[in-house]
């Protein structure tokens, strides 16, 4: 089945006074993938579940490729959803599960099994098919609700922060698979998450979310090293938000953004455009890969330098007080929108 | 930038329409209850202020309100709820505590105990209490043969017989609140208090009936509640001689057919249970939904 | 819970001494009614002296306490049938509405249980008499009908708040309408609540009294009202046979029940 485009067009969802949704349009492409980032509360639940029926939006409309689904009942969408605590059905086995959604559509029995079976050989759960759902750990849930998700090949896939009841190694894996089992198909697929470096290795492209409006739409890198917004900055990852004078002279105006990584403590190899600031060392922390320092500039801001641990020499002489010099490239200095 | 759209008819239609059919899904219960409960209370209500002619007068009223058998069936009903519920609170609060302090599976064999009773027919109760505490009954036996008394007590068909029925009815519901109470409380609350010198009577005094006074609480208005309009109990332990209002209704119907003045006597009642239900919503109200 | 005290055997002593005896309060008059319903007299002696099964035989011979048997056997289901069905219903509109609504629906529902028993049986009776329905089935039904809707809802209602309502969206989203993801997905796992509810409305039904006193006339006399009546004129052995055969019932209900959810909870 050919993948298809979904468009919301200014929609709009209040709880009482609350603005949950306010006026978002969002243009995903037919075989995208694409992440709706956001702390909690900013939206992005409300958003996919208004996709899936399950809200219902004051205003706006929402399209699934040329057919208007706004006022449509979520069984009639035919879309695939994991939801966030995967809800399988406990009373079914995981087989069960999965062939649930085709006897639903009344497939002739044969078919059903074959399907379901093929479903669960692509998430490595052949063998434990006829096993209560009891029975399952978290990652062979995650699988089974998976496989249940696509076995009836909707036109679009939903995920609601499917991998947060997961431990961290078993999420890492579990977003490569996810990210390959959406190449395998080729199918639209949105995807929650308030994990940034999980929307950064997964994504296609990021929407961010904050406060029930979507902040910033581009492709990981876009995002993570050009934000728009201060918002988009800080939620992405540890961002110094510098006055542009303290780095590129007076006469630079509003302000700049250097991620802290962007730091290095000797100038050797950078080139003659770098740029630098001085400051005290407040504090300073080893981290394993890389070490974090906190400098005090004289205008009293503060400024975070992550070293790699291969560039860190003398990191751990430095003490508490002294003067440091920190330099950037300019490429990695980044003027901010007004927001 | 584009201005908002406006609020979109065809979805708050879609809205209204889940609404009411999520409403219309209580009806069959609220037709039953609404039915055969509410419309009967108000029909109690209407009725206190109608003659047999049906017309509205005000004689059911001043004729019940000047008869000494309601003052003194008034009194009689407050003293067999305040009687019983006092014996609740001193024999149902160790109980709870007990089972509170035991593991959870011995104190679900323990509660069949509890559960077993409140699920017996109530005229089965009564009837054993009757075989029981009749003059040539189990416990005068045991009492004489100990030699506590010579001459047997009379323990039924009076106060005493009617509040053993009553307490005995009612110590189920109160104990199952308060050991809910009881079994929430944090233990490291307690290895707290213990920690810090409580004896055991300080941390029942201080850190305990404190945490579990919101179980308590429901309890004890569960059993005052209930026995207010107490009717099986007095009629067959009291033997004719305890008349809470409950058996004043009845005698007021089954021996003058006087509808009107019936109505009038529960009338009451329905106040007290009423201001007691607002009394309890309120105070839910403060203090959030904690077993109040 | 009292563990840091656990030296403190005078006190424990003492607790489980009160617990002991009221225990015993509480099972004195249930276990002191079946030796009495086996004995060969009529002076209820304890412990009697001889041993028959006379009082049995008179209550299953009486077309009298069998018509009753029947009539609050039959109304025991038929009530069951009725109040399970409407307080689940109910239950999930409060659930689904939330807020007011389902305050406002809980609050009305629970009347029942919070009104004495006399009141709503001399309101039902006026209300009954006007439609002519004293001492009629649908009559006596809808008394406890009324009656045990709260108890079913009290046992429905925090077991459909428990479920994992993003089950029906799961199944929704699957494809399935909103009637066949309830029964298909709701039902099927909150099937122990409504039985436990079903048992409590079926024991609410038999248990009554006082509302059968008033309104269950004639053919549709209960078993509770018989024995009322049975208990106010004398003290009739045949009543310890009842009561002894009520008591084997609910001790059998109450105790498959309890191993039920240890069962569940270990």
């Amino acid at each position: 089945m050919a993948p298809v485009p979904i468009n919301f067009d200014r929609v709009r969802k209040a709880f009482g006074s609350y603005l949950a949704l306010d006026d978002v349009s969002l243009a995903v492409s037919a075989g995208e993938f694409l992440t709706l980032l956001g702390p909690s509360g900013s939206g992005k639940t409300t958003l996919l579940m208004a996709l899936a029926g399950f809200v219902r939006p004051d205003a706006g409309r929402i399209r699934l490729g040329e057919t208007d689904i706004t006022r449509l009942a979520p069984d009639k969408r035919d879309i695939g959803i994991v939801f966030q605590n995967y809800a399988l059905f406990p009373h079914m086995t995981v087989r069960g599960n999965v062939e649930y959604p085709l006897r639903l559509r009344k497939r002739p029995a044969d078919e059903i099994r074959r399907r379901a079976e093929a479903a669960l050989d692509r998430v490595q759960l052949l063998d434990l098919a006829d096993r209560d759902i009891a029975a399952l750990s978290g990652g062979q849930r995650q699988r089974v609700a998976l496989a249940r998700a696509i076995v009836y090949e909707p036109r679009v896939m939903l995920m609601d922060e499917p991998l947060s009841a997961l431990d961290k190694n078993l999420r890492e894996a579990m977003q490569y698979e996810i990210r390959r089992l959406h190449d395998d198909l080729g199918i639209t697929t949105i995807y929650v998450t308030h994990d940034q470096r999980e929307a950064l290795t997964m994504s296609d492209r990021i929407a961010v979310m904050d406060g029930g409006g979507i902040r910033q739409v581009d492709t990981p890198q876009a995002i993570y090293h050009h934000p728009a917004t201060r918002f988009v900055a800080e939620f992405m990852g540890e961002a110094n938000i510098l006055p542009a004078a303290a780095l590129l002279g007076p006469a630079a105006v509003g302000s700049v953004m250097v991620r802290s990584e962007s730091f290095h403590l000797a100038a050797d190899g950078l080139p003659a455009d770098a740029v630098s600031v001085e400051g005290r060392l407040k504090a300073k922390a080893f981290r394993s890969e890389n070490w974090l320092l906190t400098l005090v500039l004289p205008s009293g801001e503060s400024v975070a330098l992550s070293i790699p641990a291969t560039r860190a020499a003398g990191c751990a002489e430095i003490a508490p007080g002294a003067l440091v010099t920190a330099h950037a490239t300019a490429t990695s200095v980044h003027p901010l929108g007004a927001a | 930038m584009t201005p908002a759209l406006d609020a979109d008819p065809a979805l708050a239609r879609d809205a209204a329409h889940e609404r009411r059919f999520f409403l219309s899904l209580s009806l069959p219960a609220l037709a039953v209850v609404g039915l055969a409960a509410i419309l009967p209370i108000l029909w109690i209500l209407r009725q206190s202020f109608m003659n047999l002619g049906g017309e509205v007068t005000l004689a059911n009223w001043t004729k019940i309100l000047n008869s000494s058998l309601t003052w003194s069936s008034l009194q009689t009903t407050f003293v067999l709820s305040g009687l019983t519920l006092v014996i609740c609170i001193a024999l149902g609060t160790p109980l709870a505590l007990a089972l509170a302090s035991t593991t959870q599976r011995r104190a679900n064999l323990l509660l069949i105990f509890l559960l077993l009773p409140l699920w017996t027919s109530i005229l089965v109760r009564t009837y054993g209490w009757l075989v029981l505490l009749r003059r040539e009954g189990l416990v005068n036996a045991a009492l004489q043969n100990i030699g506590l008394t010579a001459e047997p007590l009379p323990l039924v068909y009076n106060t005493t017989g009617v509040v053993i029925g009553m307490v005995h009815y009612m110590l189920p519901l109160y104990v199952l609140p308060v050991y809910a109470a009881m079994r929430d409380i944090d233990g490291n609350v307690l290895r707290a208090a213990a920690s810090m010198g409580a004896s055991l009577g300080q941390a029942i005094r201080t850190v305990i009936l404190p945490l579990a006074q919101g179980g308590i609480l429901s309890g004890s208005i569960i059993v005052f509640v209930y026995t207010l309009g107490f009717f099986i109990t007095p009629a067959v332990l009291g033997g004719g001689k305890v008349n809470p209002i409950a058996i004043r209704i009845e005698r007021t119907i089954g021996g003058f057919q006087d509808w009107g003045g019936a109505s009038v006597l529960g009338v009451p009642l329905l106040v007290v249970v009423a201001l007691i239900g607002a009394a309890v919503l309120g105070l839910r109200r403060v203090a959030g939904p904690r077993h109040a | 819970m009292l563990e840091p005290w656990s030296d403190n055997r005078v006190a424990r002593v003492l607790l489980w001494s009160i617990a002991g005896l009221v225990f015993l309060f509480l099972m004195a008059p249930t276990l002191i009614v079946v030796p009495l319903s086996f004995s060969a007299s009529d002076l209820l002696e304890f412990p009697p002296r001889e041993w028959s099964l006379r009082w049995y035989e008179a209550f299953f011979g009486s077309a009298t306490w069998m018509a009753a048997l029947c009539v609050s056997l039959m109304l025991g289901v038929l009530t069951a049938l009725i109040a399970v069905p409407a307080a689940l219903c109910a239950c999930i509109a409060m659930n689904r509405l939330g807020g007011r609504p389902a305050t406002v629906i809980y609050g009305s529902l629970l009347v029942p249980s919070v009104t004495p028993g006399i009141l709503l049986a001399i309101g039902l009776f006026f209300v009954l008499a006007k439609l002519g329905l004293i001492g009629t089935l649908p009559g006596v039904l809808a008394g406890h009908a009324m009656l045990a809707i709260p108890v079913a809802m009290l046992v429905l209602y925090p077991a459909i708040n428990r479920f994992d309502w993003a089950q029906v969206q799961a199944a929704r989203s699957l494809g399935a309408g909103w009637a066949r993801a309830v029964t298909g997905i709701l039902l099927p796992q909150l099937r122990f609540s409504l039985l436990t509810a079903g048992l409590m409305a079926f024991l609410t039904s038999l248990d009554e009294a006082v509302i059968s006193i008033f309104i269950a006339s004639g053919e549709m006399s209960t078993l509770p009202k018989l024995m009322f009546l049975s208990l106010r004129d004398q003290i009739d052995p045949t009543i310890a046979a009842i009561s002894t055969l009520w008591t084997v019932l609910v001790a059998a209900i109450v105790v498959v029940q309890a191993l039920r959810k240890s069962k569940n909870a270990s």
